[in-house]
This record gives structure tokens, C-alpha cells and sequence, in this order.
């Protein structure tokens, strides 16, 4: 935002929307999970340390799944691990989201065809926001799904009545 | 300590247990009798000279239902006399049933639990047997030959489903491909 560099009023105020200003906030303070499932679990930690330096994003790993915004899905899901991660999910706190990194979480990766112990894709179990390719992804693809879920959550509206405008729209069509 | 005092060693106090051997393999192998295992694996880890303090792997293998047999092979090596040992066990691959060698070394625990979770095969005597790796409702034995995958665990589909991406998976059947 850069808000730093610019002067403001006299009178210290800002008008601006109050979806804008929520996105915001929630955009530059997202929480995942600090939990990991296999070698994408590496670069994640990676991403987090100092030369890619996840903190500047706002994204600090928490503990525990009720103080969480999205969940990292780093690495291969097995069936044992699936029960898991949908009670994890479950746990979490609404507006959450769910990045599915590499491969393995995405279609199941390498263990696609012989991988009796893979969920082919955690898509399967718990709804996915983003998608991050790679096996495994390097820091700078990580960086660009969180990037990708920033932009999501800059467009969306807390306050908008969506439902509502879609019967009005329905209404306006058959009027 | 040789191979070869070793399997003299044995056959002299084991009469019939020692069935042959295998120098092929490496450490060189000799095949034992299953009803004698536990008993000679005791031996040679009490034997002052063999003193085969640690098992350095227990792994089983499944040789398919045309040979009908399964194997457990026992990775021997005394640390304080530097030699190896590998022991072979045939079992019958219908009642894969063997003596457990945990009271002998406390390792064997989880290598015994690996080998009854992947392949079946039973360890008397043991005091904890559940699966290790799997989950302990799983059906089945994955590294047997002749292993089918359950359709469906928990509510999720075990198998790939490709018609589940109709339009984004390419079916890879390029008949053009010798050609290009």
C-alpha cells in the first residue's frame, strides 16, 4: 500500500470502503496453518525463512487450526493423513481457504496410478482455493499462491448481500 | 568370524535346522528351518563367538502365489566382531506364520509390526502386532503380488478416477508417437 510514502490531511482522515478496508486487513494478515505433510513441506519452510521472508506478506504459521486463515496442503495426502486434514479443516474458523501445493496435493502426483495409499488430489476431501504446480514447488511459486489468494480475497465483499442481489437480478429478468 | 564356521557352527548344534545356503547373496545367506529360528537366533546372539548384537534389518518378501511362498530375511552384524550374517526363512504363503525375535532384540518390535502390516505375516509370540504404517482399518496387505486395492476408504475413492477430469486429462494413447 505504500501508505508511508504519501502525505495525508490535516484532519488524519481517510475515507475509503469498508470492504476495501476489511479486505485489506484480512489480505495482509494471512495465517496458515504450521503444519507440513512431506518435502513440499521443505520448500514452505523455506519460504518462510529469511531470504523469502513469508512475514512480509503478513503470513506467520499458527498453531492451531482456530487461529488459522488458510491451510497450506504441503505435500502427499494419504488416506491416514486425509481423516486428518478434513478435521483440521473442519476446525478452522470461517472465511478460510485452502492452497493445495505440488504435485501430490493437486492429483496425487508421482503415486497417481500405484499410490494405494494416496488421496488422488485433496480436492477429493476439502474444498481448494488455489493450485500451486510444481514437484515440489520452489519459495517463489508458494509466493505466487498466496499472491493469488491476496488477489482473491481483494475482490471479495463481507458486506455485499450476494444472495439477495441474485433474486433481485432474477426478479428484474422476468419483470 | 567366516561364513563358512558359522554354518558349521550351526549345523553341528542345529541338526536339520540349517537347510542350506545361499552364497549369492551378500552377506552370504543361509536358509533355516522356520520351526528353529527363534531358538538359533538366540544362539547367535549369546554365543560368545558369533555375538550377533544387533539386527540391522528384518524385512519379508512375497514371492507370488505361482511359488506359493513367502520369505523372512534377518540382517545379522556383531558390533564388537565386525562380520555379518543374513538368515532366510521359507514360509507357506496360505499361513505365513513365524516365531517372533523381539525378546532378542527389541528392534525386531517394529520391523516384525512393518512386515505383518504390509505383507501378512504373523509373529507368535509378540506382544504388540497392529499395523504400523497403515491405518488399522485397512483391508488388505499391499506388497503382496496378488494385492487389490480397496475401491473406497472412508468415503474417498482409493483408484484414480481419470473420467472424473474428462477434458483435462490427455488419455496418453498417442497411436503417432513410433512415428514422430
Amino acid at each position: 500500500m505504500g501508505l508511508h510514502d504519501h502525505k495525508f490531511g490535516e484532519g488524519g482522515i481517510v475515507i475509503t470502503k469498508l470492504d476495501d478496508v476489511l479486505n485489506w486487513a484480512r489480505l495482509s494478515s494471512i495465517w496458515p496453518m504450521g503444519f507440513g505433510l512431506a518435502c513440499c513441506a521443505m520448500e514452505f519452510f523455506s519460504t518462510a525463512a529469511s531470504p523469502y521472508d513469508l512475514d512480509r506478506f503478513g503470513v506467520l504459521p499458527r498453531a492451531s487450526p482456530r487461529q488459522s486463515d488458510v491451510m497450506i496442503i504441503s505435500g502427499t495426502v494419504t488416506f491416514k493423513m486425509g481423516d486428518r486434514v478434513r478435521r483440521l479443516y473442519e476446525q478452522m474458523a470461517e472465511p478460510r481457504y485452502v492452497i493445495s501445493m505440488g504435485s501430490c496435493a493437486n492429483c496425487g502426483g508421482p503415486y497417481w496410478e500405484h499410490g494405494y495409499h494416496v488421496v488422488k488430489g485433496v480436492d477429493k476431501i476439502i474444498p481448494v482455493d488455489i493450485y500451486v504446480p510444481g514437484c515440489p514447488p520452489r519459495p517463489e511459486a508458494l509466493l505466487g499462491g498466496i499472491m493469488k489468494l491476496q488477489e482473491k480475497i481483494r475482490t471479495e465483499s463481507s458486506m455485499k448481500p450476494e444472495a439477495l442481489e441474485k433474486i433481485l437480478a432474477k426478479r428484474k429478468k422476468l419483470a | 568370524m567366516e561364513f563358512e564356521k558359522i554354518r558349521q557352527l550351526l549345523s553341528e548344534r542345529f541338526v536339520d535346522a540349517v537347510l542350506g545356503e545361499d552364497l549369492e547373496a551378500s552377506p552370504n545367506a543361509l536358509l533355516i528351518d522356520r520351526k528353529k529360528i527363534a531358538e538359533m537366533c538366540n544362539f547367535l546372539y549369546s554365543s560368545k563367538e558369533t555375538y550377533f548384537d544387533q539386527l540391522s534389518c528384518l524385512t519379508g518378501i512375497d514371492n507370488g502365489p505361482e511359488e506359493n511362498t513367502m520369505e523372512v530375511v534377518y540382517n545379522l552384524y556383531s558390533i564388537p566382531r565386525a562380520h555379518h550374517l543374513m538368515l532366510k526363512v521359507t514360509l507357506d504363503r496360505k499361513k505365513p506364520i513365524i516365531d517372533s525375535v523381539q525378546h532378542i532384540w527389541r528392534t525386531a518390535n517394529w520391523h516384525e509390526r512393518e512386515a505383518f502390516d504390509l505383507l501378512g505375516i504373523q509373529f507368535k509370540n509378540h506382544p504388540d502386532l497392529r499395523r504400523i504404517l497403515l491405518p488399522k482399518d485397512w483391508e488388505g496387505y499391499p506388497l503382496r503380488k496378488d494385492y487389490e486395492e480397496q475401491e473406497k476408504y472412508h468415503g474417498m475413492n482409493v483408484k484414480y478416477d481419470r473420467d472424473q477430469y474428462p477434458d483435462d486429462i490427455p488419455q496418453f494413447k498417442n497411436q503417432d508417437a513410433d512415428s514422430i
